[in-house]
Parts: C-alpha cells; structure tokens; sequence
C-alpha cells in the first residue's frame, strides 16, 4: 500500500500497513522474526466502532498495544486525528487514546484505591487545579460507568469483575480521550455482566462520542457494538466490512468458518445449518507459509495462493477481503 | 403456602426448582441498601497498622524494642556509673568490686552504705573482672549494636532498592551489565574485606574527629563502609526479581498506556507492590547486621576498646563461663531479643501490608 499522498480528514485513525516483528532467540546470537502484525491497515470514524476479530494469537491485541505504542512499531504509519503518531508526540497524543484492558483482575493496582485509580491519568496530565477538583471529577466519572461514590475508597479486589472493567473505563476516560482501545474487554467477565459492561460502551459512546477499536474474538458480541468489523488471521487482515454485511455475506473462506462457529440458540436453526470446521491447526507465526497463511487450512487453496498473498481488494459497499479465489 | 388461596401455583416442572414467583415480592430501596454495607474503608498503611495491631506477637515486640530502647535512652542518665568507669568508693578505687553476682554488694560498699546510711545505686548486672558496672557496659553494647543494625539496612534498603529496581525496570543490556556487577561484588569475600578496610582507614582516616562516628572507631567505620559496598547486593537481586515479576502485570502496562513516566511507574506501581518483600527484608537484614557487629567483635573486629558492644562482651564472657555465667548469659539474651523481636515484626508486618491477605 506504501504511503498514502492524502490524509482523509475525516478518519480518526489511519493505520496504513501497520508491522509489529518480535525478535525470537533461536540459537545464541541469531534471532527469528516473529511476525505478530504483518501489513495491517484500517480506518476508524470519529465516533465509530471498528470490531477486530481473530483466534488467539493472531495479533489482535498487538495491532491495539502497538497503536498506543507500548511496543515499537517494527514499520508502517498511524495517524491519528491527521497527525503521524511518532515516539515525540505520544505523550501528548495518549491524552486522546485511552485503553481498556482484558483481565480486570490484573489491570488495576491492587496497591491503590479506586479513587487513585480513576485518578492517575488526571495526575499523570496535572488535568486539576485542586483536591476538591480531582475529587470531583473522580465522582463524576463514577456516576458515569455506574460506581457509587462510596466506592472510592476501596480497594480493586474488593469488586466483582464487572465493577472492576468499570473502574477500568473510567480511568481510560478520565482524559476525555477521543478513541478508546478496547483490548477484549468483556471476555473475562461472565455472559450476564458482558451484556451489561457492552450496553455501557455503547450508552458512553452515544454520550461522549468515543471511537472504539473493539477487540474481541467472540463474533456475537463484536457484531452487536460495532460499525464495522476487520477479521484477523495470523497477523493479516484477511476481511473488513459493514458488521452486517460481513455476517450476512461473509467472503473471505476464515470469515466463513468462524461465522459458522457462532452458537445458534434455536436448535432447529442449529441442526439446519452446516459447520465448516477447519482442518489442521494454526501455522506457527515463526514459519509462515509462503503467500497467503490461511492456505494450509484453507479448501479453495489454489497454486496461486503459495506464490503471493492476494491484496485486500475492495468488493464493493467498503467491503474488502483478501483472497485470490472467491 | 395454602393460606395463600389467591396466588394460582405454577404447574410443577420436572427439572425445575419448584419456586413459585408469585410469593416474592420486590426489595424496597432501603432493604437494598442494607445489603449494600461494606467495612469502613480506610487508607493503606492505616489499614495496615490495625492489622498489624491485632497480631500479638508483633505487639509483644514492639513493646519488647520500646523497652529496649527507652533503657538505651534513659539508663545512662539514672545509672551513675560510666561504661569505662571503675567504681569507686569516696573516690578511692574500688578492687574488690570485680565480678560482682548481680545486685550484688562489695565489702568496701557495704561498709560506706553502713556508715553514712544510704543506698549505693545496685549494679543490676554485676561487675566484670576491671570492676565496671556491667549493667551500663550491656546497655552501651546495645546501643552500638542498635545503631549498626539499623544504620546499616538502612543503607543496604537505599541502594539495594534503587539498584534492584532500576536493573529490573530497565531489563536487557543494562539488566545484564548491572547484574553482572551485582555478581562480581557478590564473590567478594567481605570479612577479608573489612580486615584489609579497616587496616587501611587506621592508617589514613582520622575519626575520631567524625561526629557522631568518632567514638566507634575505624573498625565500626569499615564495617559501615564494606555494608554500603557489599551487603547491598542481595536486596538489589531480591528487589529485581520482584520488579521483573510485578512488571508483567497488565497495571504497568496501562500506566504506560496512560502515558506515565518511568520513574512514577516505578515509584507508584513497582515498588509499593514489591514493598511487603522490601519490608521483609530490611527487618531481617537488621538482626543481621547485629550479627555482624557481634561476631566482628567476637573475633576483635569490632569497636575499639573501651567502647563495649554485645559481641565484645560476650567474647570477654567466654573465659569465665564457667564461674561468671551471667555475663554471658546478659549480652547474649539481649542479642537474641532484639534479633528475635525484628524478625517477629518483619514476618508481622509482611502479613499485615499485604492485600490479598486481608480478612
């Protein structure tokens, strides 16, 4: 894709073939690359919800880690709101892009009260004036994600799961940032508290106008929040489209098995419908296989696909998928 | 249930708990509330306090170090003897007052006491063989013991702390170089080094013009000098070890997220969660420093004569064991109640600062 000549001013985020290689010690001086994220490009809306789904290990949470940073980007460019994010101006730029994090239970510093945790992005900014400023601004938050006031001076373990991915968003919000991450918020919760925390992401999102990158590898839940939603496979994007369209007219061979993943409530409905199941299991990120990774598992495999790795190929209605043969 | 006429009972189930749902009725707010109550919260090292209040073995060490020190503080004002002192009798020296029992009279005291009638102040602990009171010499060891031990965690907690944690933080190369230096010093033999230290400062320091150091001699200043260089590495190891680990932990990494600067993450996130192991430590590293001045006096390394310490005195006790018990009985049990009652506090706290074992 290379380097784009114009910067669309109405995308929030702009990642353009986004690469995160990780050195693997393979003898005593020699290292493999491990390509966690390999040529990753997406846009986000302000505002907008991008579902980002995969298999573990596909390079999901590393896609979200390295847009804020927490890992040197081995290549490719992020701008956000215009701006390319470089290690100069993310000190700044964090104020704008927040993140939530999967594991509630180890997430949050067991060593501080709730209330110094909602309120470390105010202190790290110097985003008060006073105590009674912080204070207040700590209980607004609180009211916001649903946490009494007189939970602000308790400790993280003292709360279930739930209240604790609360606490967390409240903290990713205190900078009033414009695009949150959200690293697989809900899969360490239950199925009843998920609906709960993912009916707040939305009501925040109507409220704030938040973006969100949602990282998830549950398809259900993905489609229900977002917009769009991307399909990882071993560190490619291999589909990204309108959340209904990709359920409704999946193309790409992985978006169809893992749709045909998805649990059908209605038994009748289940026994109906076919599940492609994959054979083989995932190649290792170490050695991938030459052109497209999914080949090996994939039953529309031609010669082509070994050679190259097709393009992300717009079908149409933002709808664009890489594969040769569908 | 057959009161209830006018609530029509669902039709039973198989598999179901047979509740009917009719026979609930909603919680008002207020009950809600009732459910909602939580112990009094409070901050963290407050919290801490009470539980460390509630363990009685930490409470009886606590009182045992009070007492320690509060006889440090007051007895060289209420004793009139000195540590160096011979005793005397109107002004006379006293030669029969050597190896006293405790409580003990001389003959040459009896008869003053007799004479003028009045009470010559006890010696609590007797008298050693150059007719000091033993008493004072105890308490003086103490304080010298006292002073090393915590003077020298204290020095091994800083630099230890910093070390240890600014090589784990940093991890890869530097992780590498700092540790490797850790190791180097660590292979030093440290008596052969407090030997050659003191040997050397004799000859060049003059500190006897040091305030506060002056009396201790050159030995006590090398033995200071080689914790500062040597005893450190241990804690930085442990310290290390400890951020490495709670570095993994996904708060560091939002705190990073967060935009956070190292030097707080350390400060706020890494070292408050390693402090229980931090906390531990220094209450152990105290009895061993207080050993180590023990047995560096024991073997003639210690404070220079005739400063006493609670090694020294039981290295001068050792000959006479046999007709003198208790002097060595005295330094000895004071060794083991300070050591024993630091030890106790470090375990207490240790369960008392830590979180996840909160009841």
């Amino acid at each position: 894709m290379g380097v784009p000549e114009k910067i669309d001013t109405e995308n929030l985020v702009e990642l353009h073939n986004l690469k995160e290689y990780f050195p693997v010690r393979t003898g005593a001086f020699s290292t493999v690359p491990l390509k966690a994220v390999d040529g990753v490009s997406f846009n986000i809306r302000a505002g907008e919800t991008l579902g980002l789904v995969g298999e573990s290990g596909c390079g999901k949470t590393t896609v979200g880690r390295t847009m804020l940073r927490l890992y040197k980007p081995t290549g490719g460019e992020f701008y956000f709101d215009g701006e390319l994010v470089t290690d100069k101006n993310i000190h700044r730029l964090r104020k704008q892009m927040q993140m939530v994090f999967q594991d509630p239970y180890s997430s949050l510093d067991p060593r501080m009260t709730v209330e110094d945790i909602i309120g470390e992005p105010l202190d790290i900014y110097h985003l008060y004036s006073s105590k009674a400023q912080r204070h207040e601004r700590i209980m607004e938050l609180m009211e916001l994600v649903g946490l009494n006031a007189e939970h602000a001076t308790r400790y993280a373990h003292e709360f279930s799961g739930g209240q604790r991915q609360r606490i967390g968003i409240a903290r990713a919000l205190a900078v009033n940032p414009k695009f949150i991450v959200c690293d697989e918020p809900v899969s360490a919760l239950d199925v009843s508290i998920q609906a709960q925390v993912i009916n707040m992401f939305e009501d925040l999102q109507k409220k704030l106008g938040v973006a969100y990158l949602f990282i998830a590898h549950d398809l259900l839940v993905v489609h229900h929040i977002s917009k769009r939603i991307a399909v990882m496979y071993l560190g490619k994007l291999v589909e990204i489209a309108d959340a209904d369209d990709l359920n409704d007219n999946p193309i790409h061979p992985y978006t169809l098995s893992l749709l045909s993943a998805i649990p059908i409530p209605d038994p009748k409905t289940a026994r109906a419908s076919k599940r492609i199941v994959l054979e083989g299991d995932v190649p290792s990120p170490m050695h991938m296989p030459s052109g497209c990774p999914f080949r090996t598992r994939c039953r529309y495999a031609t010669e082509q696909c070994a050679k190259e790795m097709p393009p992300l190929t717009d079908r149409g209605n933002g709808h664009s998928v890489a594969c040769w043969n569908r | 249930m057959a009161a209830n006429y006018d609530i029509p009972t669902p039709k039973k189930r198989l598999l179901s708990l047979q509740i009917n749902p009719k026979l609930f009725e909603k919680a008002t707010d207020e009950e809600k509330k009732q459910q909602d109550v939580m112990a009094q919260s409070t901050t963290f090292f407050r919290d801490g306090m009470r539980r460390l209040m509630k363990n009685p073995l930490a409470v009886i060490s606590m009182i045992i170090l009070i007492f320690v020190i509060l006889v440090m503080a007051i007895a060289p004002s209420v004793v009139p003897y000195g540590y160096d002192e011979i005793i005397t009798v109107e002004g006379v020296r006293d030669k029969e007052a050597a190896n006293l029992k405790p409580f003990e009279y001389s003959p040459k005291e009896q008869a003053y006491m007799e004479k003028y009638n009045v009470q010559v102040f006890p010696h609590i602990m007797g008298t050693d063989e150059l007719c000091r009171d033993y008493f004072i010499r105890v308490v003086y060891g103490t304080r010298v013991s006292f002073f090393v031990g915590i003077f020298a965690s204290l020095m091994v907690l800083v630099i230890g702390t910093i070390y240890g944690a600014i090589a784990g933080y940093a991890g890869g190369k530097t992780d590498l170089i700092m540790m490797r230096i850790v190791d180097i010093i660590y292979s030093l033999p440290d008596i052969l080094i407090i030997i050659l230290l003191s040997v050397v400062l004799r000859e060049t320091l003059d500190v006897s013009k040091v305030p506060l150091l002056g009396g201790l001699g050159s030995n006590m200043i090398s033995m200071f000098i080689v914790f500062g260089l040597l005893y450190w590495v241990g804690m930085a190891r442990l310290v290390r070890g400890q951020v490495l680990q709670t570095k993994e932990n996904e708060y560091v990494l939002a705190a990073k997220s967060m935009g956070a600067s190292s030097g707080r993450i350390i400060r706020k996130h890494i070292l408050p969660n390693c402090l229980s192991v931090i906390i531990i430590t220094t209450a152990q590293q105290i009895p061993t420093a207080i050993f180590t001045e023990s047995y560096l006096s024991f073997i003639g390394l210690g404070v220079s004569l005739p400063r006493p310490s609670l090694g020294s005195l039981a290295n001068a006790a050792r000959s006479g064991m046999q007709s003198y018990p208790w002097k060595l009985v005295f330094p000895a049990a004071a060794i083991v109640l300070i050591v024993l009652a630091f030890n106790l506090i470090g375990d207490a706290m240790r369960d008392a600062f830590d979180p996840k074992l909160r009841k």
